[in-house]
């Protein structure tokens, strides 16, 4: 079987869910010819036609807003940000509208939008370019917040997201575009808002999602090679959280350890160390450690390996929880 | 869906034949009289803006090898603007302030900035060293179009300042917001318009409009010349020749003057083209046409001037050879400067965040530095 890598499955699987409805729209700047910087929608204004894959003008607000509108008329966009960085722009479309549309018209207004953002650090880029902002959406009522973490993940749960009458925020982890894996087509997805455990341990609960999958899998193996047996679970859904894997490890290994590229201050770790205090509390034989971002802005590039948690951050948390 | 003519909207692309393109030297060298414009330059002032304008091209060219070379992350190459920022750069009176995007390479010489503060934010080691109040030179904005309302702010203050309109020269200051042709379409900029114009705010907004949006061309962007928007705003538009860098000079210096002189804003349209990639991340062949950057190879905008100061003997050949050794040490400066670059401490982040430290954010600094401190002599 071929390997694929998480840019080209985005591709296959928004290929997929152009195929499959026609209503489906992609929205953004440079998404047609260039094929977006990323090369995630490659091929496809060639394939659809430029009614379907829309190079926008150069205004986040307005991608979302007309979004929105589009929605209203039975489209679904998936409406591509260029970096994480330049998502606020279009804040206000996404949480004062995207989110409450719904709720306003008591069901009447659906919102079937995605939102892509490439999000993360790691790649050596400028400013604005290395943000991970998902707890901000993630915060927002309306809205469902996903991140992707390989590419099998990435072919079908945009099809999912695409498909989902709810606004879905879809984080792609930018530094693992070009991470390849097979993808057998033939194996049935499991369902968008669910959590996976992804190598199964006995000491340690590991919980993360996005790019630091990856990591957390590598800080196991090494682990492994103390003699510590980490559970790795990749959380794919930041919201609605899909708590019942986690806690199904918690009470097996009672330590808990949270990473994320993001800053730690009110994080997703924050809230997923309260919720497993308050269902797994008795389960717990140390607090549930978290590791992330520093609670500074992503610093410049020449620094970015240290400021981002690595390996040696994930398996010091490891320590001090078993020592605890 | 397709897009109709718009060949009659966009006139030609700068060639002189535009009667609303202001153009004070064709592309061949020869000097146009303007009825509204003119640059109040001698020769000596034509070869120093020719030195500017080499310099500059040589700063731009030296980044791009040290990109590929794997010394910057990524550089964003002026080549083909350089006319446009030297001109306005050049147009400015010390105490005016210019707020750029991230390609201003050619403004930031203008101002004074080492081209290795640019080289610094670019190799990753900062997010802009240069002092903006010393040189009068913002930071670099990357989130397109936020600086426009910054420069409007700006200016609004110099009017509380009483430094507007007071008919002292040595004292009364402008404001230069730069923006690509892309950037027009953000709201922000549209409500810079909207808040200069009501506050007669002294601010130039001058747009480069390099026909390109990273692989979006001017017609993604507008139906209509850009500088016809400003109208519908309430201040001037005009459109420059963005490759005649005594045209882009002249428009400027209007400007700025009208400015400083409290009578507001004024949107400059410099018509010029982004002849390299968007950065050197970009593959342009991907989306646009050969013969199109052949057209404005034609236009070059140090060419010209080479071409007037030869043939009017305004310089001879050893000016232009001491323009080409001054260009060879400022690349090795450039060079040198590079790969001598410190790089930064990840401890000194933490002191960076905010005017009074927290004590949460120093507890957090001292943690890491422990952490750190525990690896040292682990290998
Ligand atoms: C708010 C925002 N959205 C998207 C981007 C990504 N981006 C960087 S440059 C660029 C194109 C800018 O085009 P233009 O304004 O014409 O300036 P030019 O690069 O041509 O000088 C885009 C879309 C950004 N930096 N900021
Ligand atoms: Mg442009």
């Amino acid at each position: 079987m071929a390997q694929i890598t998480m840019a080209k499955a985005l591709t296959n699987g928004l290929r997929a869910a152009m195929e499959a409805d026609p209503t489906v729209l992609i929205m953004g700047e440079d998404v047609g010819k260039l094929g977006g910087v990323f090369r995630v929608t490659d091929g496809l204004q060639k394939d659809f036609g430029e009614e379907r894959v829309i190079d926008t003008p150069l205004a986040e607000s307005g991608i979302l807003g007309t979004a929105v509108g589009l929605a209203m008329r039975g489209y679904r966009p998936v409406c591509e940000i260029q970096f994480d960085g330049f998502v606020y722009p279009a804040y206000d479309q996404i949480v004062s509208q995207v989110a409450k549309l719904h709720f306003r018209s008591q069901g009447k207004l659906p919102m079937p939008i995605v939102v892509r953002i490439p999000f993360g650090g790691g790649i050596g880029a400028v400013e604005h370019h290395s943000e991970s902002p998902e707890a901000q959406f993630a915060h927002t009522a309306g809205l469902k917040v996903v991140a992707v973490a390989n590419p099998v993940d990435a072919y079908w749960m945009i099809q999912q997201a695409v498909a989902s009458d709810d606004p879905v925020v879809f984080f792609e982890p930018k530094r693992r575009y070009w991470e390849k894996a097979e993808l057998d087509e033939s194996v049935e997805p499991v369902p968008l808002h669910s959590s996976r455990v992804v190598r199964e341990g006995n000491d340690v609960t590991v919980l993360t999602y996005g790019p630091m999958v990856k990591t957390a899998l590598e800080a196991a193996i090494a682990a492994s090679e103390e003699g510590r047996s980490l559970e790795v679970i990749d959380l794919r859904t930041l919201s609605p959280l899909d708590m019942g894997p986690v806690a199904a490890s918690v009470r097996k290994t009672g330590h808990v350890v949270v990473v994320h590229e993001a800053v730690v201050n009110l994080g997703m770790g924050a809230e997923i160390a309260a919720r497993i205090s308050e269902s797994c509390f008795y389960s717990l034989e140390a607090p549930v450690l978290r590791v992330g971002g520093f609670d500074t802005p992503y610093p410049p590039s020449r620094v970015e390996e240290e400021y981002l948690p690595d390996l040696d951050r994930v398996l010091d948390a490891v320590d001090r929880s078993l020592a605890f | 869906m397709s897009d109709p003519e718009l060949g009659d909207v966009f006139g030609p692309s700068g060639d002189g034949d535009d009667p609303e393109l202001v153009q004070l030297l064709t592309p061949e060298g020869e000097r146009r009289e303007h009825p509204d414009y003119a640059a109040d330059l001698d020769d000596e002032a034509i070869a120093g803006l020719y030195r500017d304008l080499v310099l500059t091209r040589r700063i731009d060219t030296e980044a791009t090898a040290l990109q590929r070379q794997g010394e910057l992350g990524i550089w964003a190459s002026l080549l083909g603007q350089e006319a446009a920022q030297i001109g306005s750069g050049r147009a400015m009176l010390p105490q005016d302030f210019a707020f750029p995007t991230y390609r201003e390479h050619g403004v930031a010489w203008c101002r004074g900035v080492d081209p290795l503060y640019l080289l610094g934010l670019f190799r990753g080691v900062d997010q802009g060293g240069w002092d903006p109040r010393e040189t009068g030179f913002g930071l670099y904005t990357i989130v397109i179009g936020a600086q426009t309302l910054h420069a409007t702010g700006y200016a609004m203050g110099l009017q509380r300042d009483g430094v507007v309109g007071s008919g002292d020269e040595s004292r009364d200051a402008g404001v230069i917001a730069y923006f690509g042709d892309g950037a027009t379409s953000q709201g922000d900029v549209n409500e810079a318009f909207i808040w200069a114009s009501v506050f007669n705010a002294p601010v130039v907004f001058f747009c480069q409009n390099n026909q390109w949006a990273i692989s979006e061309p001017i017609e993604r962007q507008t139906r209509i010349p850009l500088y016809q928007r400003a109208l519908g705003f309430g201040f001037p538009g005009v459109r420059v020749d963005g490759n005649d860098v005594l045209a882009c000079y002249a428009v400027t210096q209007a400007a700025l003057r009208r400015a400083r002189e409290g009578s507001g804003p004024t949107f400059v349209e410099a018509y010029t083209y982004r002849m390299g990639a968007h950065t050197t991340s970009d593959d342009p062949t991907r989306y646009r046409l050969n013969d199109e950057l052949d057209r404005w190879k034609a236009k070059d905008p140090i060419a010209r001037v080479k071409a007037y100061l030869h043939t009017t003997t305004a310089a001879d050949d050893q000016f232009f050879e001491g323009v080409e050794q001054e260009a060879d040490e400022l690349a090795t400066h450039v060079r040198e400067g590079c790969l001598g670059m410190p790089d930064p401490h990840v401890l000194d982040i933490f002191d960076q965040v905010y005017a009074e430290q927290t004590p949460e954010l120093a507890e957090q600094k001292e943690q890491y530095a422990a952490y750190l401190s525990s690896f040292e002599g682990a290998h």
